[in-house]
């Protein structure tokens, strides 16, 4: 399997990157502050305002390294893309698909069951660890809940009632997901799922975690050839990468719910590093970011077997590993779309 | 019985070796156009970039050197760029633009490893002869690899057992091309030293169950 690269993230916001040679220069006030070479970088992604050189830019395209530009908070503002890769007969296919609605339902089965199970084995997870912490009845009913979503979701469905059973199943989640905060609950206290803006501390965090999450699972299936923009599960919307957000639902529970959990409950963050705006809109601060950053590379480092391919990956190869399943499925390869089930 | 490709029809010279590597591997980078580079391909790319000065020709002893030299085959439907292109004064050769006398070409294809078992780079460098000869209206009996990691140029003779490999692969590439066609894994010692690997995915067929049995023995095991 493909060997995870690394990820350069430019959180400092006066830095500028530079090309030399075969190495990207990060530079501040004038000064060379870091040295890389592009080599082992799979991505770079830049919180930075004077951004990137267009040499640099040139060298990513050229070499496969995805280059990402967001706000400093996080919100998502620019990719460079080079020439489209993949096969225009790919995406012709994609777009076939993505017109028929068997063939949508049939993709969206298997990623409302990859996450469904996903989030499912969140909780189980939690039942089985900390028993004494948790309301192991309520988790249990809940779990119980999402089992029967499961026989809903294969029993087969139209992509509309998939809609409306992904979203049971993900308010039931949530109505749960505060109880596996098990320290700092005060400052971690979680109800619902909010965004737009994140209302609390948590939400804040969770909302950090699928931003980087969607721009890794766009970058993905742009590599594999695929158009990150058309969806089988959600509708097209101009301007949204609804294939990036398919591919993310089975994804989020294991990427980014479950790592949202332990940063709190190891108290790796704290509510210090989260303001309350006026709005009710909460903002996370930069040294917060910098930790969840760390985290998430680590994180992605740690390996896991993949149960359709049976190899050990490192879990910050899923979303390649997804949407080469799923281009392998659109080319008439296999005879389902495989998604990732957590056990 | 002489096919004619149009330029817009001619694919990459440097696809065959690919292609005689293994068929899916070229075929995921013509066809699916993909590509995913590893140290192997890095230090190759890196190689090229000191050969590749279309602007420096020189003369030496007799011997015109030329680098870069664009090329293409209407009849192969192939082109590409020769690394190096010696043309030696010989009774056997063609009138050159700008010089005196007869030249006979030879393509200097660069390597970066060393000698290789299976004969891909004797068939692109043959590709590139094919082309040349077409192009410039000669026969060139041999051309030469040189290895970048032994240092050292080795001597193809350009049999017609080699031009018949090369005419063949021609053929059928364009074939795949056609029908946008990405054959079946089928995995050999190669695919460890392969970069498509990870979009390849050698162990996914044959090995794994169906999609649909991996999806329901998920579900069904709680």
């Amino acid at each position: 399997m493909k060997k995870l690269g690394n990820i350069l993230y430019v959180t400092t916001p006066e830095a500028y990157l530079s090309l030399d040679g075969e190495n990207v220069v990060v530079k501040r006030d004038d000064t060379t502050a870091m040295r890389l070479p592009l080599h082992n970088l799979e991505n770079i992604v830049c919180f930075n305002y004077p951004g990137v050189s267009p040499a640099l830019m040139g060298a990513c395209a050229e070499r496969n390294i995805g280059l990402c530009f967001l706000r400093p908070n996080g919100r998502f503002l620019a990719r460079v893309t080079g020439r489209q890769k993949g096969n225009l007969l790919l995406r012709k296919k994609q777009y076939e698909l993505s017109q028929c609605e068997s063939a949508c339902a049939s993709i969206a089965t298997s990623m409302v069951l990859g996450k469904i199970a996903n989030c499912r084995t969140v909780i189980n997870r939690a039942i089985r660890d900390h028993a004494l912490l948790v309301d192991v009845s309520e988790l249990r009913a809940t779990s119980d809940f999402l089992k029967q979503m499961l026989q809903s979701v294969q029993a087969g469905a139209t992509v509309e009632t998939l809609r409306g059973l992904e979203g049971n199943a993900a308010s039931r989640y949530f109505r749960v997901f505060g109880q596996l905060v098990l320290h700092q609950r005060e400052a971690f206290a979680f109800e619902a799922r909010t965004r737009r803006p994140p209302q609390d501390n948590m939400n804040a965090l969770l909302s950090f975690l699928y931003t980087l999450l969607t721009y890794e699972v766009a970058s993905a299936l742009e590599t594999v050839g695929l158009d990150p923009y058309v969806g089988f599960l959600h509708a097209d919307r101009p301007g949204r990468p609804s294939l990036a957000l398919d591919m993310m639902e089975e994804l989020r529970p294991v990427l980014a719910d479950r790592l949202a959990l332990s940063l709190v409950n190891r108290k790796q963050i704290s509510g210090k590093g989260f303001t309350q705006k006026e709005s009710g809109g909460v903002l996370m601060d930069d040294r917060t970011r910098k930790e969840v950053l760390v985290a998430w590379q680590k994180r992605k480092q740690e390996e896991i077997l993949h149960p359709f391919l049976k190899e050990r990956i490192p879990f910050g190869l899923l979303p390649h590993v997804q949407a080469s399943l799923l281009a392998r499925y659109v080319r008439g390869d296999l005879d389902a779309y495989p998604p990732f089930f957590w056990n | 019985m002489t096919t004619t490709y149009s330029p817009e029809e001619l694919l990459p010279l440097s696809g065959i070796q690919h292609f005689l590597f293994c068929r899916r591997q070229w075929a995921l980078i013509h066809v699916e156009r993909q590509w995913q580079e590893n140290a192997l391909t890095a230090e190759g790319r890196i190689l090229h970039t000191r050969v590749d000065d279309p602007s420096f020709t020189e003369k030496r002893k007799g011997v015109i050197v030329a680098r870069s030299v664009p090329v293409a085959s209407t009849s192969l439907g192939l082109f590409g760029v020769c690394d190096v292109v010696e043309f030696s004064e010989s009774a056997q050769g063609v009138h050159l633009p700008g010089y005196q006398g007869t030249y006979l070409p030879a393509p200097v294809e660069y390597k970066r490893g060393k000698k290789k078992l299976e004969p891909s780079d004797e068939a692109q460098l043959c590709a590139q002869a094919l082309c040349l000869e077409e192009m410039l209206a000669v026969s060139i009996p041999v051309g030469y690899l040189y290895y970048g990691q032994v240092r050292r140029r080795v001597t193809v003779e350009l049999t017609e057992a080699l031009r018949d490999r090369v005419r063949r692969a021609a053929q059928e590439m364009h074939t795949y091309f056609q029908r946008g066609y990405t054959p079946k894994v089928k995995p050999f010692k190669g695919c460890k030293s392969c970069s498509l690997a990870d979009i390849c995915l050698p162990r996914l067929q044959g090995e794994a169950m169906p999609a649909s049995a991996y999806i329901r023995q998920q579900i069904e095991r709680g």
